[in-house]
């Protein structure tokens, strides 16, 4: 069975708010939907970064003087929350993949719009409620794993409110997860193969697969988890018989996912970026999408590695250091393909080049500490330091969240139809850059050295170390300005970027910028070869 | 629910088509009957650790009778069958045959309810009393869950298949067959409980 749709009708124009008004409404257009994502997420990465600055400011010096215990362990919780929940996840799935994913598949809108509505529309309330918990009864104190017994033993009503929150927001996930993979899989534009789509479109289709398999999990445990607090029940409850262990193995099943939820559409964003400021097609396409799918594989199978210390039995540490080893095979070949990208392209030093040059380098930090704490005796040792928090601050700022920006540099000219300026942009990236090494890389050696995380006071000997890395976190703090002046002057007066300011390949810049409501005036068009880069235009065709 | 909310758009424009696609609501519902089941994974591999690990304190009661969980059995598979001839007569353009078997898959629903509730009233033990007790009232709540949207909106779509002026009908099946689908989804999760909890 097919089923006709009236692309002037599906939209219909004259019923929806023109202007910014559009980003407040119920607005089922693909684009539209990925702005409130991003802006959104934008608004919370604030938040979460203020709490993040406020945790810098009582770690500088080694008393707990700038806010009393219990309030660094809410302010800790929500951070973590917030960043992973309401900024990363978010922007870097629904915000670019809601943007870009339909122009990639040679669609109008996503498979079912009204649903990538209501996927987005859970967000906003959710977070406000999350950070309406702490002006209740005091926030969550349980941190974002909200391990039991410690979130059942900690001041109920916020870890009530903290549970809802992200059931409403892995909700909204898993939505978004359906949306992705009916559109990739179902919406294609006649013609178009699967071998021939975006590098992201693979990323965002393994990462929805992630999504779908593993987020109803975390659901159903958090369910449980309710039950244990509000009912009194004994699921991970020590004493009453329950087994928190249980609650450990449920919660990893789709946390550790979950990074690869943050960090795959990144390496799908970066696949775009790269070939198009260095003017190379994208090395080993085919090896990039087989190695994507080997991670989302090997993703759901590593879990217990986040738990060698809680009683583990030898045979699954075995297994799950063995499993974990082996993701670093795909991992790496995509770097080394990213790598062989750029060698011998002629590289344009702009700030989404930098940015993207900038998460290869944090990166492969975040990757060889993570192989490093996948090995049991070492990781017995520095388990729960600051050595854990510098790996995944590397894998998730330094990799994530740089290529965010990185995506921001390079689709802004399409999505307002400006140029961002370069002397700011490459100001924003030198300050991020120095400030997020300067914040995290002395946290590797704190860690080394047995500085306990998520506590708020620390052996004085560790107090310079900790003020070098408040000092990174207070540039960072600061890269905002720039970036912020930027997107302000840039949306007013920005140079006129016309529709392919990169001269870039992708289907996304064949339209106007910004694009029209049903994306293509006529017919999609069929890119073939979106990494042509260095052919005459007419063997493209 | 929501992809059949998106669905009625496209129906509405189906008569000045200018373009057209295949249909893919099927295809999202499965994938969120997927998702679904990984919930029910999630608990039923908690259970399954709570019985390899947890050992039952003593005193502690934790027994199952068979009898209705049979019964309850054969009813949600009976009911499989009747939607599954509701959709046959539908088919066959017989709307008042299909609203009947429909009426009567709704009613084995709510009769399998009441068997649960039945049960929930005449088991020795409580919510509260043991790990045991609480994960087998998650599990089968979670399920009652499931049947009881499931049979509400099995009641919309007889309403719909009405003759005059419903909007079920033999060109326009896919309420009907979401719904049967997820019906069947929520047979079969009740069989996989029904094997872990009661028969191991």
């Amino acid at each position: 069975m097919t089923i006709s749709i009236d692309p002037q009708k599906t939209n219909n124009e004259s019923l929806q708010p023109k202007g910014w008004l559009r980003y407040f409404s119920f607005s089922l257009d693909h684009k539209v939907i990925g702005i409130q994502y991003l802006v959104c997420g934008f608004l919370f990465y604030l938040i979460g970064g203020t709490l993040a600055s406020a945790i810098r400011i009582e770690l500088a010096s080694p008393m707990s003087d700038f806010m009393p215990r219990d309030v660094y362990n809410q302010v800790l919780t929500l951070h973590g929350t917030i960043m992973i929940f309401l900024w990363i996840v978010p922007v870097v799935n629904g915000a670019f993949g809601n943007y870009l994913i339909p122009f990639y598949v040679g669609a109008r809108d996503m498979a079912f719009p009204r649903l990538n509505a209501v996927a987005f529309w859970l967000i906003p309330p959710s977070g406000l409620m999350l950070v309406a918990s702490y002006f209740v009864d005091g926030a969550a104190q349980a941190g974002w794993t909200a391990y039991p017994p410690l979130s059942i033993t900690t001041p109920q009503s916020g870890q009530i409110i903290w549970i809802l929150s992200v059931l409403l927001l892995g909700g909204s996930s898993i939505f978004g997860g359906i949306n992705f993979i009916a559109t990739i899989i179902k919406l294609r534009r006649p013609g178009l193969k699967l071998m021939q789509l975006p590098m992201y479109c693979w990323a965002m289709l393994g990462t929805s697969l992630l999504v779908v398999l593993s987020t109803p999990v975390l659901a159903g445990t958090l369910i449980l988890l309710s039950f244990d607090i509000i009912a009194n029940t004994g699921f991970f409850n020590p004493v009453l018989g329950g087994n928190v262990v249980v609650y450990q193995h449920l919660f990893w099943f789709y946390s550790h996912p979950a990074v690869y939820i943050m960090v795959l559409p990144a390496f799908g964003l970066v696949s775009e970026i790269l070939p198009v400021h260095a003017r190379k097609p994208l090395f080993g396409y085919t090896t990039m999408v087989f190695s994507i799918m080997g991670i989302v594989v090997l993703g759901l199978v590593v879990w217990a590695h986040h738990m060698f210390t809680s009683g583990t039995p030898p045979w699954m540490r075995l297994f799950f250091t063995i499993a974990t080893a082996f993701i670093a095979v795909p991992t790496g070949i995509k770097f080394f393909n990213w790598v062989a990208t750029l060698w011998g392209g002629k590289i344009s030093i702009n700030s989404a080049m930098l940015f993207s040059c900038g998460f290869i380098i944090n990166f492969v930090f975040g990757g060889i500490t993570g192989v490093a704490l996948a090995q049991v005796p070492f990781d017995i040792h520095v388990h729960d330091t600051y050595f854990v928090v510098a790996h995944f601050h590397y894998i998730v700022y330094g990799g994530t969240v740089f290529i965010i920006f990185s995506s921001i540099y390079h689709w802004f000219p399409k999505v307002t139809g400006k140029m961002l300026n370069e002397k700011l942009g490459i100001l924003h990236f030198i300050i991020t850059f120095i400030g997020f090494n300067l914040c995290f890389a002395p946290q590797h050696w704190l860690g080394l050295n047995g500085m306990p995380r998520r506590v708020a006071e620390y052996d004085p000997q560790f107090q310079f170390v900790n003020q070098i890395s408040s000092l990174g976190a207070l540039l960072m703090a600061i890269s905002t300005i720039p970036f912020l002046i930027n997107v302000f002057l840039s949306v007013r007066n920005g140079k006129d970027a016309g529709d392919n300011p990169w001269n870039a390949l992708t289907p996304e810049w064949l339209t106007s910028s910004p694009p029209p409501v049903e994306n293509w005036e006529g017919e999609a068009p069929l890119v073939e070869e979106p990494y042509g880069y260095g052919k005459e235009i007419s063997e493209l065709k | 629910m929501t992809t059949l909310d998106s669905s009625k758009e496209i129906q509405n424009n189906n008569s000045e088509a200018t373009e057209t696609h295949e249909d893919f609501r099927m295809f999202g519902l499965i994938t969120f009957l997927i998702a679904d089941g990984m919930t029910f994974a999630g608990f039923f591999a908690a259970y399954l650790t709570y019985k390899a690990v947890n050992p039952l304190p003593d005193g502690a009661i934790y027994e199952l009778e068979l009898p209705i969980p049979t019964l309850n059995t054969i009813l949600l598979l009976v009911s499989s069958a009747t939607f599954h001839k509701a959709g046959k007569a539908l088919l066959k353009d017989k709307n008042s045959d299909s609203q009947k078997w429909l009426f009567f898959t709704a009613f084995l629903g709510i009769i399998f309810l009441i068997c649960q509730l039945f049960e929930y009233f005449h088991l020795p033990f409580g919510l509260t009393d043991n790990l045991f007790a609480s994960t087998f009232y998650a599990l089968t709540g979670f399920h009652g869950l499931h049947v009881t949207l499931g049979t509400l909106m099995i009641l919309i779509i007889a309403w719909q298949s009405r003759i005059n002026g419903g909007r079920l009908t033999s060109q326009n099946m896919f309420p009907l067959e979401a719904v049967e689908l997820y019906w069947h989804f929520v047979d079969g999760i009740w069989v996989v409980l029904f094997i872990i909890l009661y028969l191991l």
